[in-house]
């Protein structure tokens, strides 16, 4: 096969990828903050639905991407209250948040079910986007692609290099003792907790927009709870997260390919594949107990009160 | 100024109330919901919560869709005390659908009596082996059976729609998705002359009182009990914490399959590619409003299919988009994990 062939694959896999980049970067940032969020799923329909009607009724579409983020960081803040502030427990309130996000969406976007918007088109970047066989290949995704490549660096450089950063590890690791030295326990965990809202929420409003240019109800289809396994197989490290990404992105294309091998597979099973996938990695990684133990926040699920 | 307090044990009270609460406070959302959307809001509130019960057909339509939600959260619940989180019970309802229409469609010329139990049998296998598989990845692999769990019921909704959509489907069925439909010795039979209410419901009855004598009165689920409220006090007398996941996953998969077919050989009666409009997820919300408690469970149950109900029926009415049933449960679980700091905190009026 010739590099003229590969091409289409390459790019359909990195745009695959990207909203598992984002989903998963902002749910790792939380979970170092020692919360857990199970509502990724239902922040990302919410952000899917906001970022479609908001970029389709003012025609732009990063005003749209704007307003997901800012959907996805309310209805974070709606789970960060109830988690960080009244205690609740993680696990219940996540699952809360994605079944209130899936019917919140549903009601939200019915009137605009299945009605076309024009998506976010390649960027033309003059002279790079010119190279032969390069420019196709690296320099002519839309925006949120190349956003998602200086997120990762950000939260790279965030979570490594940064005070900020580091602080919010150690809450994660040890919020009594933190809390000590006086770190501001819970509202480290807050701005977390919002970062991964928003994250979300733009991973949402790249499927309504980019992905597949339309609102359909449910659309993510469990890609935030995907990002959810992503980050564990990711051991928490983005450098793994961008890495795994790319992978289920891989697995994603590699059903709309198949076909065209002559495999022939019902679609069906071929669709089964980045569920069954997500099952086996996690498998993989989950297997030695002290891989968990030694790279999961030590915090991670549990409240924490100053007071108590 | 309101400032909170630790009680000294939680609240009983306060933990019966809390459902109550947050009922109370999504009813009022409700109004101010139908409000927005410039419907008359007494208007509304009676063809959403009051009109599905004024009939006898409508009474039997609440038990009809209580039956699944019983079915699944009284299930769950059981693996929730535990800290066994499963959330893939609509995954394992499908293949209990999937496995009891199986048999029927294997076996369906032959009328016999031992047709129908042998469906239901199936069912319940078929949800458990469904259920099996983050229980043994669990156990073995140390894999969040969260994530699990909820990637098997994607898998369980492509397996039913290559099924209807290939080998399964009807060759009578003018390419319509879906099997043939099932003869009257594969249905559940109805418990009342003109209602949709089938012998199913009993059985969820059944399993309510057999899950509060398993809870209350068994060892097993006393360790199992243990292992939620104390998991180093499990460890340390030595109950088995694989045994704990298995049991609260199988149980709560083969229930999950028994809802599955008493919605394939009940009201539906044949196979389609949707057999559950997310009863297994929305039995999640049931069993916490429950209080994880059977009897709590039945109520909570009764309201849930009162949602679907009154959601189906302010479509119809009122041109209100069904989606609004999501809508309340999701509020309704938030209202209530809100609601549930009352149960550990006293709220103080200081000056």
């Amino acid at each position: 096969m010739n590099l003229d062939a590969l091409t289409p694959i390459f790019v359909s896999t990195v745009v695959a990828a990207t909203p598992l980049i984002y989903a998963a970067l902002g749910e790792l940032v939380t979970e170092k903050a020692g919360v857990l969020n199970l509502g990724v799923e239902g922040m990302m329909l919410v952000g899917a639905v906001v970022g479609f009607i908001v970029g389709l009724s003012s025609g732009s579409l990063v005003l749209g991407y704007l307003a997901a983020a800012c959907a996805g960081v309310a209805l974070s803040l709606v789970f960060g209250f109830l988690t960080i502030t009244l205690q609740a427990n993680q696990v219940a309130t996540g699952l809360a948040l994605t079944l209130f996000g899936a019917g919140l969406s549903a009601f939200v976007g019915r009137s605009y079910a299945g009605q076309p918007i024009d998506g976010a088109g390649p960027l033309h970047i003059p002279l790079l986007s010119d190279i032969p066989v390069i420019g196709p290949l690296l320099f002519s995704f839309n925006l949120l692609v190349y956003g998602s490549i200086a997120l990762y660096f950000a939260v790279q450089w965030f979570l490594n290099r940064s005070h900020a950063g580091l602080k919010l590890r150690a809450i994660g690791e040890a919020p009594s003792v933190s809390h000590a030295i006086g770190h501001p326990v819970l509202k480290t965990r807050y701005f977390a907790v919002m970062f991964g809202g928003a994250c979300s929420g733009i991973a949402g409003a790249y499927l309504s927009t980019a992905l597949t240019p339309m609102w359909v109800e449910g659309m993510s289809s469990g890609r935030g709870w995907i990002a959810l396994a992503l980050v564990v197989f990711a051991t928490w490290k983005p450098l793994r997260v961008l890495l795994g990404a790319y992978l289920f992105g891989g697995v994603t294309v590699l059903q709309l390919y198949a076909q065209g091998f002559g495999l022939h597979v019902p679609s069906e099973f071929l669709s089964m594949l980045p569920y069954l996938a997500t099952i086996v990695v996690l498998v993989i990684i989950c297997r030695d107990p002290k891989t968990i133990l030694l790279n999961q926040p030590a915090s991670l699920g549990k409240a924490f009160h100053p007071d108590a | 100024m309101l400032q909170l307090e630790k009680r000294a044990a939680p609240s009983n009270g306060m933990r019966l109330a809390a459902p109550l609460f947050a009922t109370l406070l999504m009813l009022v959302t409700g109004l101010c919901i139908f409000l927005v959307l410039g419907k008359n809001p007494v208007d509304a509130f009676r063809v959403f919560f009051i009109k599905p019960l004024a009939s006898l057909y409508g009474l039997g339509e609440l038990l009809l869709k209580t039956t699944p939600l019983l079915l699944c959260a009284l299930g769950l619940a059981i693996g929730f005390r535990s800290n066994v989180w499963n959330i893939g019970a609509e995954g394992q309802l499908t293949i209990g659908g999937i496995a009891g229409a199986g048999v029927a469609l294997a076996f369906g010329d032959t009328e016999s009596h031992w047709l129908l139990p042998l469906m239901l049998l199936a069912g319940v296998l078929g949800g458990m082996a469904w259920a099996a598989i983050p229980a043994f990845l669990r156990t073995r692999f140390n894999t969040s059976e969260i994530l699990v769990s909820l990637m098997l019921v994607y898998v369980a909704q492509l397996l039913l729609s290559y099924l209807v959509h290939g080998p399964w489907r009807d060759p009578d069925g003018y390419n319509f998705p879906q099997s043939r439909m099932f003869n009257d010795w594969e249905l559940l039979p109805l418990l009342w002359e003109g209602v949709r209410t089938n012998i199913g419901f009993i059985f969820a009855l059944l399993l309510a009182a057999l899950s509060w004598v398993f809870t209350t009165k068994t060892f097993a689920g006393y360790r199992m009990q243990v292992a939620g409220l104390a998991p180093a006090a499990a460890a340390y007398a030595g109950f088995s914490e694989r045994r704990n996941i298995w049991l609260a996953l199988l149980i709560s998969g083969g229930a999950a399959g028994l809802a599955g077919i008493g919605e394939v050989a009940g009201p539906i009666g044949q196979l389609q590619p949707q057999v559950s409009p997310g009863y297994g997820f929305a039995a999640i919300i049931v069993a916490f409003v429950g209080r994880l408690h059977p009897l709590g469970i039945v109520l909570a149950s009764l309201l849930m299919s009162l949602l679907y109900l009154g959601g189906e029926q302010a479509q119809i009415e009122l041109a209100l988009p069904s989606a609004v049933t999501g809508l309340f449960q999701g509020l309704l679980l938030f209202y209530l994990l809100a609601a549930d700091l009352l149960v550990n905190f006293r709220v103080k009026v200081s000056a």
